[in-house]
């Protein structure tokens, strides 16, 4: 039950059940001792009652002047009463055990033995018998009273005892108005000290709640680090907070990193699938056009015949095209890229641009020769600077940055078109999905092809109103 | 105050005014310049709470014999009589036993008049619980309380009866002793200490005004015929005319206001010369006793 219990209670209630146990045994301790102080003082207190009584009535014991040794044994309750510690009686027992005079003669008469009313003084009985002449405390068992015996001592012999008999319960009310004062400022303490004990151990507990709600969360989602609102400190918890933080970030990473690596596995194995196609229907596709090559120079065709070779070549051609489009074989080798062939590049898009009232902002920071395959670096800066002409509404605008680092060459291309939706960036470099109306869906597969055989890669970023393609190349000494 | 009264009437032993030097040639009040105090023996119990009473009656009778007054207050009747037969004591108020035993060395100054007579009885009381006793006879083997051995309603009056019915106090009761004024023969009895006890009726009859309480846990079972009243003696040497002032100043007081008001606080009429026969009954019990 308590082990499964949350923290945001299992803190405060321990830190209730220590101090109510630091209470119970301060306050425990505190009537304990009052009580013993109390118990001793009237040990102490009788005794000295018993050793000044005892003198006089050893002379009225002498002249058996028993009227006297009333007196005597009467004198301590004399003064009127709020004293808790007075004796509840007095007798004096002579060498026999009988009574020579008692503070209660109707129920110790003079020369009766104390028997029947006090059967629990047999210890009493056998302390008097003693011959011993100091005084001593008598505690009898299972009773709340105890007496004193002093012997009451002429020259050295004992003449009788005087009993002085008390009962515990006289100091009691003495000793519950010291312990309710403790109970009282026992509660007190408490009243003011769990509520306090309460609020610090939840305050403390709160951070680990949320932590622990957070780390519950993992698994189904990955939650959001500012939605988990850890705590920042230095303390242990703090400390498995940061951990947490930086564990949720490495999972986010490789969450996205997954999910590259899926999305660069499929694009790789569509693109085994398009090649190996592609090239079994390229074999017999240039059997099949080389025939007719034969045919349209040695045949002695009819026009009818002519006419539908020309047609079976037109169709076999296009085949032929989309088959190359789909097998982009970089043809690495290649003249070095050259600021004239970028700048050719820019030449070349414009005509499209005009036709849509375009305006396409070229910033090109390549003032050198690069060992990059030129063909290679055209094609692809072509595919995207049509594709974003062809994206943006006319009158639009297009802008290409072309740059480099010391190890990359990037290409930039911006357009402020429509962006493209998320649920096709899963696919947009698979043949076949065009990003526009009437497209075979081939240029950014060409783009991709080209990139992954470079080794470079490719970001995308859309949103509404500007969506970035950015092609990284790395550029080598020398060209392979 | 009428605590104090009380206290007075129990010592029926009053010894009269003392003389602090047993020397003195006079008590006369015009005897000469240097007044030697007149000492006059109590029985102290009573009136050692009871000092205003007792400062006022010293006051009285200082201004009224023109001679300073000490009164000597002593735990028991016997060494009262003792100051008074060493005389060292002028005058003293005590028993009508010692009196009689005592009557060569002393005179009789005065016999207090209480309820127009000058006798009074000895009472023989019980605890109020104790329903049974009718007399004396009926407690043997019981402890009683006697008020003084010289003391004649607290000791002499039951001793004698006992001796009516061949007894004696050492055999027939289990435990006798004496609680040296009648005061605590009552308190005694009311506290169950003593089973019975012998008192001066005037004492009780005080005592039953004064502190109902305490009589009330204790019942008269007996009273004894009547004795005379504890009287004011003088000791054989102090001069006749000494002795006839203070008797006359004592049978004035009731002639005054202040005198009488002192004799209410008593609950006495007043004092009168009185005659020694008065305690001739006495004497027979004390001889009847000696003979046995």
């Amino acid at each position: 039950m308590f082990r499964n219990l949350s923290f945001r209670y299992k803190i405060p209630l321990r830190a209730s059940i220590l101090i109510l146990f630091t209470a119970t045994v301060v306050a425990g301790a505190i009537m304990y001792h009052a009580y013993r102080n109390l118990k001793e003082d009237l040990l102490a207190n009788s005794e000295t009652l018993g050793r000044v009584l005892a003198h006089p009535l050893a002379t009225a014991l002498l002249h058996d002047d028993l009227w006297h040794a009333y007196e005597i044994i009467n004198s301590p309750f004399s003064t009127s009463g709020d004293d808790n510690t007075q004796p509840q009686v007095i007798m004096v027992l002579d060498a026999q055990q009988r009574v020579y005079v008692s503070t209660q003669p109707r129920q110790f008469p003079v020369l009766s033995t104390p028997t029947a009313p006090m059967h629990e003084l047999e210890a009493l009985h056998e302390a008097v018998a003693a011959p011993s002449i100091t005084s001593q405390p008598i505690q009898i068992p299972g009773s709340d009273k105890f007496f004193i015996l002093t012997p009451i001592v002429s020259d050295n012999v004992k003449l009788a005892t005087l009993v002085t008999g008390y009962s515990n319960s006289m100091f009691l009310p003495r000793y519950y108005g010291i312990a309710r004062k403790a109970i009282i400022t026992t509660l007190l303490a408490l009243a003011v000290l769990l509520p306090i004990s309460w609020y610090w151990a939840w305050r403390m507990a709160i951070p680990l709640t949320q932590l622990a709600k957070c780390m519950g969360r993992v698994g189904k989602t990955l939650p959001e680090i500012e939605e988990c609102q850890l705590y920042i400190s230095k303390d242990e918890i703090g400390q498995v907070g940061t951990a947490f933080a930086h564990m949720l970030e490495q999972l986010q990473e490789k969450e996205v990193l997954e999910a590259q690596m899926l999305h660069s596995e499929r694009l790789a194995a569509v693109g085994r699938l398009a090649a190996g196609i592609a090239h079994e229907i390229n074999n017999p596709l240039g059997g099949m056009l080389n025939a007719i090559s034969t045919l349209k120079k040695h045949g002695n065709a009819d026009p009818q015949t002519t006419k539908t070779v020309s047609l079976l070549e037109r169709g076999l051609g296009q085949i032929q095209n989309i088959i190359a489009a789909l097998l982009v074989e970089a043809k690495l080798k290649s003249h070095p890229l050259t600021v004239q062939d970028i700048e050719d590049t820019r030449t070349l898009v414009l005509a499209d641009a005009h036709q849509k009232s375009a305006e396409v902002v070229w910033e090109n920071d390549i003032l050198e020769t690069l060992p990059l395959p030129s063909t290679l670096v055209r094609q692809i800066l072509i595919n995207l600077l049509l594709n974003a002409i062809a994206a943006i509404e006319p009158r639009g605008r297009v802008r290409c940055h072309i740059y480099r680092d010391s190890v990359n060459l990037f290409l930039r291309v911006e357009n402020g078109g429509a962006h493209i939706p998320a649920e096709r960036m899963a696919y947009l470099f698979e043949p076949f999905s065009p990003v526009r109306e009437g497209g075979y869906g081939l240029g950014l597969w060409v783009i991709y092809q080209i990139a992954q055989q470079m080794q470079g890669e490719i970001v995308v970023q859309s949103h509404p109103g500007e969506t970035s393609f950015v092609v990284t190349l790395p550029i080598r000494e020398r060209m392979s | 105050m009428r605590s104090l009264v009380a206290t007075i009437l129990l010592c029926l032993t009053f010894a009269g005014p003392v003389m602090a030097e047993p020397a003195s040639q006079s008590v006369l009040p015009n005897s000469g310049e240097t007044k030697a105090p007149i000492r006059i023996g109590l029985t102290p119990v009573f009136l050692d709470n009871q000092t205003t009473f007792v400062n006022a009656w010293r006051a009285y009778l200082s201004k009224r014999l023109n001679r300073p007054i000490e009164f000597v207050q002593r735990a028991s009747y016997r060494e009262i009589t003792d100051l008074l037969r060493a005389e060292k004591l002028e005058f003293a108020w005590i028993c009508g036993a010692p009196f009689v035993r005592y009557k060569n060395e002393l005179k009789l100054l005065s016999v207090p008049v209480y309820q127009g007579k000058t006798t009074y009885r000895s009472y023989l009381i019980v605890p109020a619980s104790d329903k049974l006793t009718t007399s004396i006879g009926d407690l043997r083997g019981k402890i009683f309380a006697f008020s003084d051995r010289d003391s004649n309603s607290g000791y002499l009056v039951p001793v004698y009866e006992l001796q009516n019915l061949h007894q004696k106090p050492g055999s027939f009761f289990a435990r006798t002793f004496f609680t040296w004024s009648h005061r605590n023969v009552v308190q005694s009895v009311a506290d169950g200490l003593a089973q019975a006890g012998a008192v001066d009726s005037y004492v009780w009859d005080m005592l039953a005004i004064q502190s109902p309480k305490l009589t009330a846990q204790t019942r008269v079972v007996h009273a004894s015929k009547e004795h005379g009243f504890p009287p004011f003696v003088a000791t054989r040497n102090v001069p006749p005319e000494d002795v006839e002032l203070m008797r006359q100043t004592l049978v004035d007081m009731s002639k005054d206001a202040e005198g009488a008001r002192l004799l209410k606080k008593l609950r006495l009429d007043g004092f009168v010369a009185g005659n020694e026969h008065l305690y001739d009954s006495i004497a027979a019990m004390i001889h009847a006793i000696a003979e046995n």
